[in-house]
This record gives structure tokens, C-alpha cells and sequence, in this order.
């Protein structure tokens, strides 16, 4: 229905829009391999020093390893809770579901600084010092949801027949399991998995309510940023960070036919 | 009831006979097949069994800290230890209503998260309406991924990258000498923080816009026609209140995600730019003062309560 001028137009707005959603990715990328270690625009040329020496720095080193520790630990809580809620309510026609799916959401959907908060009065009114512990907690609870949207998705459009037929066949539930629901399901848990890291690999708000005196690499890049300080480090730093949260989404995506990234617009 | 009827009222007595017929004698040997017919008997019990964890995990972290935030905002802290004192009183609360700096902050929270929204909105729906009802399938599928890269993408980082390019020696400087305009001084102001605000939730609004659009019934569309209805017409009248739902549903994302954030304020932001995510922020850190931190987290939570009731009236949590 749409005119000529119209779709032209349309076009148009839609390659305005793409360059303004990636001109700043591109450009986090070409900082990365400034020359110089003043931020101007151009840059004067081109180097790889930067990287030897973000490579070398001991913070940086500890705060990468305290994120992939997190990044695990909430990535394998959440998978085992995530999967046991989708599996529970896909099993279930009761009044509640609806309840639990929001439930689960609610983290995302209330602002981040309000779950950050009421995790620190909890733990300091239980008198639970911040650790490494209280930051797998916090980002369990956000990452939850995420595994249990892509499973219960992929539970959904499974068809039961497949278990029915095993059944009759005299497998047991143990081998149904086994044999026929855990190949059906098993990219959407592991498309959950990838991008509950990324989440988690990202995540600075809730961790800055939950880390008490540890840097993981988002808040060691926001204490960065915040003094001006080792710019050229940051660029790299940052850099890799949205391939680390790129990544898993582009194989989310193959892995679940491109809903599973889109299945939590909600993801920060 | 004969035998011969399969499908019998009886039918499911006989089959549990017939398991724990055939389970009896294996369940010697293992208790493998003992716990599926207990399990087979009982068809509540697995969903339950598996549903507690995460829900014990919610209730006792997430609920309870909620809970404890709640009570928080009602207690105190001795000014000269900056300890939490356990004394009922309403105090943090008559602070936010009485002093005008908050008044201030909140007002500003909310304009924010308004025209971030009003913001985004507008850019998005142009765009997703390219991708729903003009692009070709593979086009579709492209421009899909191209939107959900940037919304996963590190969040820092994208607001980092507007540091650089609001920068005195940045792009945006360079290239307004380069058609001749004047540099720009935008960064570390109010402005600065709109743009990286629409910038950064984007993606949120397009995605549920898009997904409303799509499923307008071509149908719809070739009526309007036939009835006579001209283009913008059946725009205005047909595609933009079906797609409605969908823009409310990506408003709560991009009202919701402003209101609770202080990271964009403390890095493009300015003087005069602290959102209640700062005052909360600040007065955990800095102040050490918890509970007056917590009854300013009741404020977004406030908000967004009221903001959902609007949302839910227009249909936002079908598009979800």
C-alpha cells in the first residue's frame, strides 16, 4: 500500500537509524587501536601496544577473573533453577503459571537500582559481608529468567508424541530424559546459558550494590571511565567486552533460530 | 463395565494396575522403576518437586530482600556511627516530601524517562515499519540481528562511546567543522543525556513495535482500502491503534530502565544532572546512609507501579 516516495522515505529512516545504532560500536573498535593516548577524533594512527599492555595489568587480570568466575557461577545456578521452573510449568496448567513467568521477570522489569538496593539491605541486615558470593547471588537472580524463557519455549513447540511413543516403546523416565527430551531441548539451555553470561559478563548496576570492595571488569571500566583514567586500556577492555556479549547472542540465535536473544528484550 | 471399552472410566484404574503389576518385580532390583510409578501416581508431585528450588530461591532472596528493603526505608541511621538503627519512624519519607532538591531530582527523573520514551518512540516506529511491512524476508531477518547486537552489546560500552564522541576533539565536533557548523559543546549537560538515553534503550522499543506490526492481518489493511480509506488514513486509523500495544510494551522498558539509572548521569551527564538512581547510589556509597536510600528506591518502584497499570489498560503485557 505503501507509495514509491513513501518506501523510499521509510529507506531512508531505516539507514539513519542503523548508522546511529552502530557508529559508536565501530568507533569503540577504531579507539582501541589509537596511536595516541589522548580520545581525539581522527586518530593519528594506527598501533597494537595497548592491548600487550592491558594484557600485563593486574587489576585488569583480577577483575577479568572475578567476572568469569561470576559470569560461571550464576550461569550454572541459573541454568539448574531456569530449567527446573520450565520444566515444572510447562508440566502444569494451573492458575499460577501465569504468576511465576512474572515472577521470574521482575528483576528485569523493575529498575535495576531497586533489586541492587534491597540485595544490599538484606545482606546488611543479615549481616552478610559483600563477596564474591553475594555478587553470584544477586546476578543468579536476573539470569534466571533468561534460561527458563529459552526452555520453556522450546518445551512448548517439542511434541509430547515424541515422549509418548518412547514411553510405549518401554523406555523409562530416566531414558526418556536421556534419549529424547534432553536432545530436544538441549540448544535452547544452551543458548539460555550463553546469553545469561553475557548478561551476567555485562552486568554493573546490581554488582555495584553486591561486590563491596572487589572490581569485576564492568566496574573497574566504570571506575576507569568515571576518573578519566587509562583511557587507552579502557578502549580495549571495552572492546572486548562487546565481543564477549556479542558473541553469544549470534550463537544464541543460530542455535534457536534467532528467537532466543529476542525472547528477553528485557535482558538489562 | 466390559472389558472391551478402552477408554472406560475405569480404564485408568486398570492401567495403574497394570504398572504396578509389571513395576513389582523390577522394583526388587532397582527402585528405578518403583519411583516412576510413584512419581506416575502422585502427577503433581514432579512439578512441584521441581518448581520448588527456584521458587525458594526468589522467595527467600529476592521477595526478602524487597521485604527488608521495605522495612529499611522506615528505620534510621545514627548520624555519628552511621550504623542502621532499628527505630520505627517515617523520617526519610517527610526528608524526600519536604526538601526541594528531591522534588527536584524526582522531576527531572520523570521528564527524563518522558521524553527518552516520547524519544525512542518516535524514531523507532518509522524504522520498524520499514522492517514489518516494506523490507523483503532476508531483509527482515538482517535488520532483526542488527537491532538485537546493539541491545546486548556492553552497556558501558555504549555509553562510553558517546564520551569520545561528545569529546571537545570528538566526532561530533569533527564532523560539524567539517560542513561548516560550529563545534558543539553538548557533552556533560542535560542533552548529552537524552541522546545516550534514546541511544542506549533503542533497540527495547523497536523490537515489541516491530513485533506489533507484524501481526497487523494484511487483511485489515486491504479493507481499509476498500472502503476508500487513502494511505495515512488507514495508517492513523488501522495499523498505528493495533500497533499501540506494542509501543506501550517497549515504553516500559525504555520509561523503566531511565528511572532506575544512575551510570549514564555520573558519566555524560552534568552539574545539574543526578536522577533518584544517583541520590540511591550516593547515599549508599558516600553517605552510608541505607535507609534513606531505600525509601528513595520506593519511588521508581512507585512509579513503575502506576506506569504498568496504564501500560496493562493499553494492552502492553500481551505484546510483551
Amino acid at each position: 500500500m505503501e507509495g514509491r516516495w513513501t518506501r523510499l522515505a521509510l529507506r531512508a529512516w531505516a539507514a539513519l537509524i542503523l548508522l546511529f545504532l552502530f557508529t559508536p560500536i565501530v568507533l569503540i573498535f577504531v579507539y582501541a587501536f589509537n596511536t595516541s593516548n589522548i580520545q581525539s577524533w581522527p586518530i593519528p594512527g594506527f598501533t597494537l601496544k595497548w592491548f600487550t599492555s592491558t594484557w600485563d595489568d593486574p587489576d585488569i587480570r583480577r577483575a577479568l577473573s572475578l567476572s568469569l568466575q561470576v559470569g560461571l557461577g550464576a550461569t550454572v545456578l541459573a541454568l539448574v533453577l531456569g530449567s527446573c521452573a520450565a520444566f515444572a510449568i510447562h508440566r502444569m496448567t494451573w492458575f499460577g503459571r501465569e504468576f511465576v513467568s512474572l515472577m521470574f521477570v521482575l528483576p528485569l522489569a523493575l529498575p535495576g537500582i531497586v533489586t541492587g538496593i534491597a540485595l544490599n539491605a538484606a545482606f546488611s541486615f543479615g549481616g552478610i559481608s559483600l563477596s564474591t558470593l553475594t555478587i553470584v547471588v544477586g546476578h543468579t537472580t536476573f539470569c534466571i529468567v533468561v534460561v527458563y524463557n529459552n526452555v520453556l519455549a522450546r518445551l512448548r513447540r517439542t511434541q509430547g508424541s515424541l515422549v509418548e511413543a518412547a514411553m510405549d516403546l518401554g523406555a523409562n523416565g530416566f531414558q526418556v530424559f536421556r534419549d529424547i527430551t534432553l536432545p530436544l531441548i538441549s540448544t535452547a539451555v544452551v543458548a539460555g546459558a550463553m546469553l545469561a553470561f553475557a548478561l551476567s559478563f555485562d552486568e554493573v548496576i546490581v554488582t555495584t550494590f553486591t561486590a563491596g570492595a572487589q572490581n569485576t571488569l564492568p566496574l573497574w571500566i566504570f571506575g576507569a571511565i568515571r576518573l578519566g583514567q587509562r583511557l587507552p586500556e579502557v578502549n580495549v577492555v571495552v572492546s572486548f567486552v562487546i565481543l564477549v556479549t556479542i558473541v553469544p547472542v549470534i550463537l544464541a540465535a543460530r542455535l534457536t533460530g534467532g528467537g532466543g536473544a529476542a525472547r528477553v528484550p528485557a535482558a538489562r | 463395565m466390559t472389558s472391551g471399552s478402552p477408554r472406560g472410566p475405569r480404564s485408568r484404574d486398570d492401567a495403574s494396575i497394570a504398572i504396578q503389576a509389571a513395576g513389582r518385580p523390577r522394583s526388587k532390583k532397582g527402585g528405578a522403576a518403583g519411583l516412576q510409578a510413584f512419581f506416575w501416581r502422585l502427577p503433581w508431585l514432579r512439578p512441584l518437586l521441581l518448581l520448588t528450588p527456584p521458587l525458594a530461591w526468589f522467595v527467600v532472596v529476592y521477595f526478602a530482600s524487597l521485604v527488608v528493603l521495605l522495612i529499611t526505608a522506615f528505620w534510621t541511621t545514627n548520624p555519628f556511627t552511621t550504623q542502621v538503627v532499628q527505630y520505627w519512624n517515617t523520617d526519610n519519607f517527610l526528608r524526600i516530601v519536604n526538601e526541594p532538591t528531591y522534588h527536584t531530582i524526582v522531576g527531572r527523573t520523570v521528564f527524563m524517562a518522558a521524553a527518552v520514551t516520547v524519544t525512542d518512540a518516535v524514531l523507532a516506529f518509522p524504522f520498524a515499519y520499514f522492517m514489518a511491512r516494506v523490507a523483503s524476508r532476508r531483509v527482515q531477518t538482517l535488520l532483526f540481528a542488527a537491532v538485537l547486537l546493539p541491545l546486548w552489546a556492553s552497556y558501558l560500552a555504549r555509553v562510553y562511546a558517546w564520551i569520545l564522541i561528545f569529546n571537545h576533539s570528538g566526532v561530533l565536533n569533527w564532523s560539524l567543522q567539517l560542513i561548516g557548523l560550529p563545534p558543539a559543546n553538548i557533552g556533560y549537560t542535560n542533552i548529552a543525556m537524552w541522546i545516550v538515553f534514546s541511544y542506549i534503550w533503542l533497540p527495547f522499543m523497536i523490537i515489541p513495535t516491530y513485533a506489533a506490526l507484524e501481526r497487523v492481518p494484511e487483511s485489515l489493511i486491504e479493507a481499509a482500502a476498500d472502503l476508500g480509506a487513502r494511505r495515512w488514513r488507514t495508517v492513523r486509523d488501522v495499523v498505528l491503534p493495533l500497533a499501540l500495544p506494542g509501543v506501550a510494551a517497549g515504553s516500559i522498558f525504555t520509561f523503566s530502565l531511565t528511572l532506575g539509572d544512575y551510570i549514564t548521569p555520573i558519566l555524560v551527564g552534568g552539574a545539574g544532572s543526578s536522577l533518584i538512581g544517583n541520590v540511591v547510589y550516593d547515599n549508599v556509597g558516600i553517605a552510608n546512609n541505607i535507609p534513606f536510600a531505600a525509601a528513595m528506591a520506593m519511588i521508581p518502584v512507585g512509579i513503575m507501579a502506576i506506569y504498568l497499570l496504564v501500560a496493562q489498560r493499553l494492552g502492553a503485557f500481551e505484546a510483551l
